[in-house]
């Protein structure tokens, strides 16, 4: 049986326009920060992992140059939107592997101003000659002629099909879950952004893809996060401070799509996350009931609603009625995204997967301040990648 | 009489057009993009079969902002044709919540892309309201 993995020290941008800095000064800060949280240097990390996904490719070399060349391995992560999760967990890894006892992951983007994901760059033009090309034999472009491949309708679509399947999922529930997080973000002065919004503000904002307007979308933005880990033999040698503050990775869990019926036309991201749930819950010997708090994948308010179910948060079916308990508001039973979420605090890709689990710990360390969810002992963090690709963490405070 | 073509090529055209999946021999997983093997049981057989013109929408959204060049508002949706999902537009409906419901029924239309330099008409496929 292998040692437990801790998080010693891990850190987040703010979230929000960064136009001065790339995104080689983006991770850099955040490792920095990091490494100064562990209350350890460059030079006893034995493995660096690092996550980018629109950037130019070999973040982790670039980052080496600006904060340390130690000739250690690197691995350069992308997993769509699960890309900081992945480079968490190659860190993971190698500890468990026992190739090292330290390593770092480092995710970091720049998204402002990025638009529409999933819209593939320029304008679609037609052929100007019919051949068919591709899997699918298309003479032109299919995006709009056989549905959407930009993001927000996707997920839109997913939402659509949780209330065709289980009913009473309104375009106004689906607003009411944005305004949570908006709401829940004015105490997060990282969060890209702070100001609360009113329900009918969200619901008479630009519709983006039915039922999401543009604020029940991710915030494109800028950012950074990192964490430093380390195998709980190294962590029982350190000092004091650094084991009460060390915060216990009880699961570390990668999915992707088993073959499901359908997902083959619509992407399925509640059977890998379910999985993904089934499998951390009993790496971690805790239930769902027993979490103080959980950042999921918001990237829309309609994905919000069916990972309230894929994660067991409530029963199968009842995602609905769970959050008009209001049991996901930070003072419910089951806080959801006290962060603000990737509606409110941003979604710069690979340092959300690595900034959920910064808000987690946050709070298991008791040094949230005013957002702070008292006696917070155990926290979820989720990421899902189109694609697809799920990663699930568990963390526990230190006993 | 002006060629024409169908937008992909799991669309067959002519007096009945219809949609045709590529159908694991072994286990029945459909799919309507070329495989090299069934991602469900890993056998490389397949043969087609033709997919049920009706069905019943599952999912949807209705796109307000999209890429340069795509026409707006349009209306994506899953449609479960009779066991077999299918990706598509809901067609020949105005484009809005009170006229595009859950579990609507729907069947097959046809309708012309577009035509290009040699005078080559595309035709389009998607889902109208039972009943237009």
């Amino acid at each position: 049986m292998s040692d437990d993995v801790w998080i010693l020290g891990i850190s987040m941008t703010k979230f929000g326009k960064h136009p001065d800095l790339d995104i080689v000064d983006l991770a850099a800060r955040a490792a920095r920060a990091a490494l100064d949280d562990a209350g350890v240097g460059m030079d006893d990390i034995g493995v660096l992992a690092a996550g980018n996904l629109m950037g130019g490719g070999r973040l982790g070399q670039h980052l080496q140059k600006q904060i340390g060349q130690t000739g250690i391995p690197v691995y350069n992560v992308t997993n769509a939107c699960a890309t900081g999760a992945t480079a968490l967990r190659t860190a993971v890894m190698a500890i468990k592997a026992g190739e090292c006892d330290i390593g770092m992951a480092v995710g970091a983007e720049k998204l402002s101003g990025a638009g529409l994901l999933g819209a593939g760059g320029g304008a679609k033009s037609d052929a100007t000659v019919f051949e068919p090309t591709g899997r699918f034999g298309a003479v032109t472009t299919l995006d709009g002629r056989v549905g959407t491949e930009t993001m927000p309708g996707v997920f839109a679509q997913i939402g659509m099909e949780y209330a065709h399947r289980y009913g009473d999922a309104t375009f106004e529930l689906f607003a009411r879950i944005s305004e949570k997080n908006h709401a829940h973000s004015t105490l997060n002065p990282l969060a890209a952004y702070t100001k609360r919004m009113s329900l009918e503000s969200i619901m008479n904002d630009v519709m983006i893809a039915y039922p999401n307007t543009r604020p029940m979308c991710s915030a494109n933005c800028d950012g950074g996060a990192a964490a430093v880990v380390v195998s709980g033999e190294r962590l029982r040698r350190m000092d004091p401070e650094q084991r009460r503050r060390a915060v216990k990775i009880s699961a570390s869990i990668l999915t992707s799509d088993p073959w499901t019926d359908g997902c083959q036309v619509l992407p399925d991201i509640n059977t890998l996350t379910r999985n993904a749930a089934e499998q951390a819950y009993r790496a971690a010997g805790v239930t769902p009931s027993d979490l103080d708090l959980v950042e999921l994948h918001d990237c829309f308010a309609t994905a919000e609603l069916v990972h309230y179910d894929n994660l067991m948060l409530c029963a199968p079916g009842e995602a609905v009625s769970f959050f008009e308990s209001g049991a996901t508001w930070r003072d419910g039973r089951t806080p959801v995204n006290v962060s603000g979420g990737l509606q409110s605090k941003g979604h710069p890709i690979a340092a959300t997967g690595i900034a959920n689990i910064w808000e987690v710990c946050h709070h298991l360390r008791g040094e949230a301040a005013d957002r702070q969810i008292e006696g917070a002992t155990v926290g979820l963090a989720h990421v899902i990648g189109l694609g697809s690709a799920c990663g699930v963490h568990i963390l526990e405070r230190a006993a | 009489m002006t060629q024409q073509v169908p937008l992909v090529d799991y669309l067959v055209l002519g007096d009945r057009p219809h949609l045709v999946a590529h159908e694991c021999v072994q286990c029945g997983a459909r799919y309507f993009d070329r495989r090299n093997a069934c991602a469900r049981c890993f056998s490389a057989d397949f043969r087609n079969v033709e997919v049920p013109g009706e069905g019943e929408v599952t999912a949807f959204t209705i796109v307000a902002f999209a890429a340069p060049g795509v026409r707006v508002p349009f209306v994506p949706a899953v449609v479960d044709c009779k066991g077999t999902a299918v990706r598509a537009n809901l067609i020949n409906v105005p484009a809005d919540p009170e006229h595009v419901r859950l579990g609507m029924p729907v069947r097959l239309a046809t309708y012309v892309v577009g035509t290009d330099d040699s005078g080559t008409e595309a035709i389009g496929f998607g889902f109208e309201p039972v009943g237009v």
